[in-house]
């Protein structure tokens, strides 16, 4: 457990004994005939960006919906800060402090932004000791504040509907929504997908705010540029399998692209 | 709630000075007005349109005080099964049985009251405890086997009109004699509770604004303008003055107006200060949002569809104390219209937009349409087209600004 580096497919020259925050070990998942993952290991550590590539089909998204608790795997196990621990639904992985931001987001557009951070966990106050809990509007909103000013997400006004926000607002609240959890770990499905140039800048910014407060950090992206931006470490999945994993300060788009589409077949290790 | 991530919050400590750029003092203008408590300003101008409009052609009869005393009377029953109405609207679904409820109930209370010989109390708790069952069965349909509201209820309608008929036996009326349920909807209040009860309520929400900005200081967050707020209790108050100073000059307070104001605070308190009311918004505006969020929306489906059913018996047992009887023939424009008064008001067919404030405002323009075209003698072909065009009107409208919104959220 604590040697990572013995991990066929990692060539990241780990600090020995360092314990992943989020680790998933021979990991297989089939759907019928189709073997989605095969042998598939991953890790995350505290205050690292890892980007998750690979063409369509790859199995980025069933390997994120295992971590996440969407789909049990096959085989294969999964532990968290070196404890193995058994994920069978998205509330097992929401209770270990894995959270997960769909491409969908998630929001409810009639809401505010304060009503949509603390939908499902509102704060209260009494009116008379014992009796009328209502909510506690003040509390929320001055959280939500505190919240978004310390990921540095910039909106009008937290009393605006989440309808009238840009893309790139949207998908500040959605993740600021899972960090008001104090979750360990962060997973995005392509959070720059259908964003302009100004809106994504503010979404990687964010991530990189995730990073510096600790967090482990999963992306998942078809925008390389984007990776580059943020990310750590790179990991390449094709047709199923974890194939290449690079570090994006000592790699090129060049490599990862042809990574992805099986051109440096050379290169793989696994 | 106290334990906010300990890593997230270190150096905040003035968190009023943050992302969000800091308004001491909101701006106080014509827009704050539209989006704040008083978003109703065009509603409340077709009303003025349509008062005026009557006024002038009734020569003077629409705005005195016994005229006015009747067609707030007149609406109770449209009010009360509105608000049950906006529940389910607010959910994003329809309930197109709530006539045939209140009917069906309404006769299981003069049954067992004028045949069982069931006192008062009973008879009402069972009309109401007949619409909690109904409710349970449309809301059964729709959160648990997720069959459309919309047939649900229409089928609905049609077996609880024919359960009505099976009530009601051989007999198309059945004339209640309990003077407890018959005094319910003519009663006057007392001058003393006329005034009294009225201005207290308005007291509790001038002093629940007065917390609520004090905690908000506190808190340095954005205050209100404080001659926004002070214009907006006056105006309250203003109109309350008014409106028990013109029911005074005639007989008073009518009872069942009161109980009908009743009701929409309390579903107002419901949905905008409770969690219940605010997952409620939350299942109407995005139903799978709602759900990952950890809100049982099939328990939320439930609990809306009881309640309005119970509201619509209710209304039924208003409905029944004013007409003193229970009749076979469902009223063809009641459903209708009790929906049409929450779309008029502003509350979104599509679920999860709306003020239950607006069953005042929609009953009222229906109203006004109802009671101005008896005045000058209209028959009713010419009032239901008049009411086809301003359901028509105030769908569109919700269409065309939802249509708005939309196009204004994306970008």
């Amino acid at each position: 457990m604590a040697n990572i580096t013995s991990s066929p497919t990692s060539d990241r020259p780990f600090v020995k004994g360092q314990t992943p925050r989020l680790q998933l070990k021979n990991i297989s998942k089939s759907f019928g005939g189709v073997q989605a993952l095969s042998h598939v290991d991953f890790e995350v550590f505290d205050g690292e960006v890892v980007g998750l590539v690979g063409d369509n089909g790859a199995g980025k998204s069933t390997l994120v919906k295992t971590m996440s608790g969407a789909y049990t795997p096959d085989t294969g196990e999964i532990s968290i800060d070196g404890q193995p621990v058994a994920i069978s639904s998205p509330q097992d992985s929401t209770r270990l402090g894995i959270e997960t931001v769909y491409q969908d987001l998630a929001l409810c557009d009639n809401l505010d932004v304060v009503a949509n951070l603390w939908l499902g966990r509102e704060a209260h106050r009494t009116l008379f000791p014992g009796f009328f809990r209502i909510l506690d509007e003040t509390e929320m909103e001055q959280k939500t504040i505190e919240v978004l000013k310390t990921l540095d997400v910039k909106i009008p006004s937290v009393r605006s509907p989440v309808a009238s926000l840009s893309g790139g607002q949207r998908q500040c609240i959605a993740v600021a929504k899972t960090i008001l959890r104090q979750p360990k770990v962060v997973l995005l499905d392509e959070p720059t997908a259908a964003l302009g140039v100004a809106q994504t800048r503010q979404v990687l910014n964010l991530i990189l705010r995730l990073k510096e407060r600790g967090l482990a950090v999963v992306v998942i992206s078809h925008n390389l540029h984007d990776v580059f931006e943020v990310t750590d470490r790179i990991v390449v999945m094709r047709l199923g399998k974890r194939i290449r994993t690079f570090e994006t300060s000592q790699t090129t788009p060049e490599r990862v692209v042809g990574a992805i589409t099986g051109a440096e077949t050379e290169e793989i290790e696994a | 709630m106290k334990s906010l991530e300990p890593n997230l919050t270190p150096h905040s400590p003035n968190p009023a000075d943050a992302a969000i750029v800091p308004q001491p003092a909101a701006k106080f203008n014509l827009r704050s007005l539209m989006q704040g408590d008083l978003g109703f300003i065009p509603v409340i101008l077709t009303l003025a349109l349509i008062t005026i409009y009557f006024q002038i052609t009734t020569s003077g009869v629409f705005l005195e005080a016994r005229n006015l005393s009747n067609l707030t009377q007149q609406i109770v029953t449209i009010a009360i099964l509105s608000v049950a109405a906006v529940l389910v609207l607010l959910l994003g679904e329809i309930d197109l049985s709530l006539a045939a409820v209140a009917y069906a109930c309404s006769a299981i209370m003069a049954t067992v009251s004028v045949y069982q010989g069931w006192n008062a109390g009973w008879a009402i708790l069972a009309a109401l405890v007949a619409g909690a069952l109904i409710g349970l069965i449309n809301g059964f349909f729709v959160a648990v086997l997720r069959v459309p509201s919309f047939i649900v209820t229409l089928a609905g309608s049609i077996g609880y009109a024919g359960l009505l008929l099976v009530v009601m036996g051989a007999q198309t009326t059945l004339v209640v004699r309990d003077p407890f349920i018959r005094a319910l909807a003519p009663t006057y209040l007392p001058a003393g509770w006329g005034w009294g009860l009225p201005l207290l309520c308005l007291g509790l929400y001038a002093l629940g604004v007065w917390y609520d900005q004090k905690r908000r200081s506190q808190a340095n967050l954005p205050v209100k303008h404080p001659t926004q707020l002070v214009l907006q209790l006056l105006g309250a108050t203003a109109v309350v003055v008014v409106l028990i100073f013109l029911f005074q000059s005639y007989q008073g307070v009518p009872q069942a107006v009161m109980i009908a104001l009743g009701l929409v605070v309390i579903a107002w308190l419901i949905l905008r200060k409770t969690t219940f009311g605010r997952h409620l918004y939350a299942v109407g505006g995005n139903a799978e949002a709602a759900r990952r969020a950890g809100i049982n929306v099939v328990q939320m489906k439930l609990i809306v569809f009881m309640s309005a059913s119970m509201l619509a018996a209710l209304a039924g047992v208003m409905m029944t104390s004013r007409s003193t009887a229970v009749a076979t023939q469902i009223s063809s424009t009641l459903l209708l219209n009790a929906i049409a008064a929450a779309v008029i008001g502003g509350v979104s067919l599509f679920g999860g937009k709306g003020s239950v404030w607006a069953v005042i405002l929609g009953a009222l323009v229906i109203g006004s349409l109802d009671n101005g075209l008896d005045l000058l003698n209209q028959d009713q072909g010419v009032k239901n087209m008049v009411q086809g065009g301003v359901l028509l009107l105030a769908v569109t409208a919700d269409a065309v600004v939802r249509r708005a919104g939309f196009a204004k959220g994306k970008k």
